[in-house]
């Protein structure tokens, strides 16, 4: 097929449709994902049917309370900063080919972190404590998830184990660290950090009730996508993962690489710790661990681990995520339902892969030739 | 705490918490062990043990037999493995992430129907008092030792004959260490291995139904806190065998009962740390016995995860 194509030289036998060539291969990373989630949501209704209950009330439930109103729109897109970050931990790695699955443990560190800050902070101006306190979410979520990275080159630890291992570690020393050292004597039911004072707080974006962490998270996507899809650090990180050994002859820094990629993944996650405290709770505290760096998974899966089109899929799932309350009160149903439709959604997104290559209507060779 | 025998309260408790935590790891350990040894790796135990956990618990109480909902647990256990095997047979797809996937799914699905389940109270699974000649009470209650971990035994037992002795066994491996050997040999490793996948889910759903069934002994949402991700960690630690495998549980087993046993006698200052012993314990040993050149001792060779 390939000589085929060779053989056409522009101008001479060229179709009309040869514009479409390079659009085709694209088309296929567009279409299948998108053909993959309305399966999903086609399972999903099913599923619904076969307990007895209304998949278009669902639906519909569903768009009224994630987009429906410029309320439900704030609501959707002030949980969607932490799914940016959660999903960005994610891609990073899976760059160079490794599936990291401990996000929530860098972004619960990250938060607890944040929280031991702001009390150190406290009476500093926002514009040195703020940055500060970033800097330490960060830097906990990097060591956090680099040290994944670590284990996983220098000792051949497996990353998927290790990182959800760390992730109940972490879950486990921010429980330890809220509820014995850094406990506020004065949080009584529900064991927190010392709240942050008014200068050591993230505000709001003007003329929207959405922290500023979704513009940063926003900014993060693309500087990801700059950075992996736009620099020769991308391209030697692809070609580490793709394999190895190839990288090693080529005399790429591999290890370097493994690190430098999880600590960053690490360093976002650990930004979401940060604005879920320092933006949302104002203090830390076991709220910290609500799933984000689940769910990131499933963002970063259905994105096919590309940071912008991580965009559009993490403000649809924080959507979903943000109507599991109405839907629970008003069609009765429990409150795992979210949850099941997000891992049907993910099973059939899995299940896609194997349909890549598949259809020649994807094939540039079809537009070009015949 | 009628008799007191001091510092000894410790180590008792911590044995019989061990046989009374390994049991779970036991089984999902020896399902792995199964499924890895024919070349798959299933990441979604997890899952499957707390979906087996809550519908055994369910079936156990609507029927009103805890060994009813044992078998409805490895029944479900079947079908999740099944699920897994049948996905990862097709071309192209990760079996680490459908495993992860498969994961949620489980879980997803048992807090789900689990709701109704919270509240009401099934039977439990009957223990045998091996601590009879003792008559020292702490002594007594940790030997107090639950019938599915006896089978448990005679299960790793089996399940290592098999893999030694049997044709079965020897199919089992060779699919597990060479998809082309197999074809050349005439067998189709995507069937067996689909075959190896629905028994070792089978295995994940019995452990499932013992922590619902006899301990901690009632369904809630947080019954599992990664002992089957813990079990999947373990297998490589047991160098896929199914005799190691009952240690490293019985080991992964005292670990989760540190911080019970040190609360028991009064030792309560930090003990969320305690409770992060068994996963520091699973991470610890699998940094010592993984190889940063990746060629691990006993490891089947179609297995991704050491590839």
């Amino acid at each position: 097929m390939a000589e085929q194509s060779v053989t056409m030289a522009p101008g001479t036998g060229g179709r009309r449709t040869e514009w479409l060539a390079p659009l085709a291969r694209r088309a296929e990373g567009v279409v299948l994902p998108v053909a993959a989630l309305i399966a999903g949501f086609a399972l999903f209704a099913l599923f619904l049917l076969m307990l007895g209950k209304s998949p278009v009330d669902f639906y519909e439930l569903v768009y009224k309370a994630g987009f429906g109103t410029a309320f439900s729109w704030q609501n959707t897109l002030s949980r969607a900063a932490p799914l940016l970050f959660a999903a960005l931990c994610v891609a990073l790695p899976a760059r160079l080919g490794l599936v990291v699955i401990g996000g929530e443990g860098a972004i619960v560190l990250g938060g607890t972190a944040t929280g031991a800050l702001g009390v150190c902070l406290a009476g500093t101006p926002g514009v040195v404590g703020l940055p500060l306190m970033a800097l330490g979410g960060a830097l906990t979520g990097a060591l956090w998830i680099g040290a994944v990275g670590a284990l996983r080159h220098y000792r051949g630890v497996n990353e998927t184990i290790a990182s959800l291992l760390m992730a109940y570690i972490g879950i486990a020393l921010m429980n330890f660290l809220v509820e014995g050292p850094l406990r506020d004597p004065a949080s009584l039911n529900k064991p927190s950090t010392a709240p942050l004072p008014r200068s050591l707080q993230v505000g709001d974006i003007p003329g929207m009730d959405v922290h500023w962490g979704l513009i940063v998270a926003l900014v993060c996507c693309v500087l990801t996508w700059v950075l992996i899809e736009r620099t020769s650090w991308g391209f030697a990180a692809r070609i580490a993962g793709g394999n190895v050994r190839a990288a090693q002859v080529q005399g790429l820094p591999v290890g370097r690489l493994i690190v430098g990629f999880t600590a960053l993944g690490g360093a976002f996650a650990g930004l979401a710790g940060f604005y879920e405290v320092a933006a949302v709770q104002g203090s830390a505290n076991a709220s910290l661990a609500a799933g984000y760096g689940y769910t990131g998974i499933l963002i970063a899966f259905l994105a096919r681990q590309n940071p912008l089109a991580i965009i559009p899929v993490a403000i649809l799932l924080a959507g979903f995520e943000a109507s599991s309350g109405l839907v629970q009160r008003r069609m009765d149903l429990p409150d795992a339902t979210i949850l099941v439709l997000k891992a049907v959604v993910f099973v059939v997104i899995l299940v896609s892969d194997t349909l890549y290559g598949r259809f020649r209507l994807f094939s540039p060779e079809r537009w070009r030739t015949r | 705490m009628s008799t007191d025998i001091g510092a000894w309260a410790v180590p008792v408790a911590i044995l019989g918490g061990a046989i009374r935590v390994s049991t779970p790891f036991l089984f999902v350990s020896l399902g792995e062990v199964l499924t890895e040894r024919s070349g798959r790796i299933n990441l979604g135990l997890e899952g499957t043990l707390v979906f087996g956990a809550m519908s055994g618990y369910a079936v156990a109480y609507l029927s009103g037999s805890a060994w009813l909902g044992v078998l409805a647990a490895a029944l479900a256990g079947t079908l999740f493995g099944l699920l897994h095997g049948l996905i990862c047979s097709l071309p192209k797809v990760n079996d680490i992430a459908v495993g992860i996937s498969l994961m949620l799914l489980g879980t997803g699905l048992a807090f789900f129907f689990g709701t109704a389940f919270v509240q009401p109270v099934a039977p439990h699974l009957p223990s045998i008092p091996l601590g009879w000649w003792s008559d020292i009470p702490q002594l007594q209650a940790a030997l107090r030792v639950n019938v599915l971990f006896l089978i448990g035994i005679v299960l790793a037992l089996l399940l290592a004959w098999m893999l030694k002795t049997t044709r079965v066994g020897l199919i089992l491996r060779v699919v597990g260490d060479s998809t082309d050997a197999a074809r050349a040999m005439g067998l189709r490793p995507n069937l067996i291995r689909i075959a190896a996948t629905a028994t070792g889910g089978a295995f994940a759903g019995v452990g499932g139904a013992y922590l619902s069934l006899f301990y901690p002994g009632s369904w809630s949402e947080g019954i599992s806190s990664g002992q089957g991700l813990m079990a999947v960690a373990l297998v490589i630690f047991a160098r896929w065998d199914p005799i190691k495998a009952f240690w490293a549980a019985l080991l992964f087993g005292g670990a989760g009962a540190l911080g019970p046993a040190l609360q028991s006698v009064g030792i309560a200052k930090g003990y969320y740390l305690y409770y992060a012993a068994p996963y520091v314990l699973t991470l610890g040993v699998l940094i010592a016995t993984s190889s940063p050149n990746r060629a691990t001792t006993g490891a089947p060779g179609e297995l991704s995860i050491t590839k």
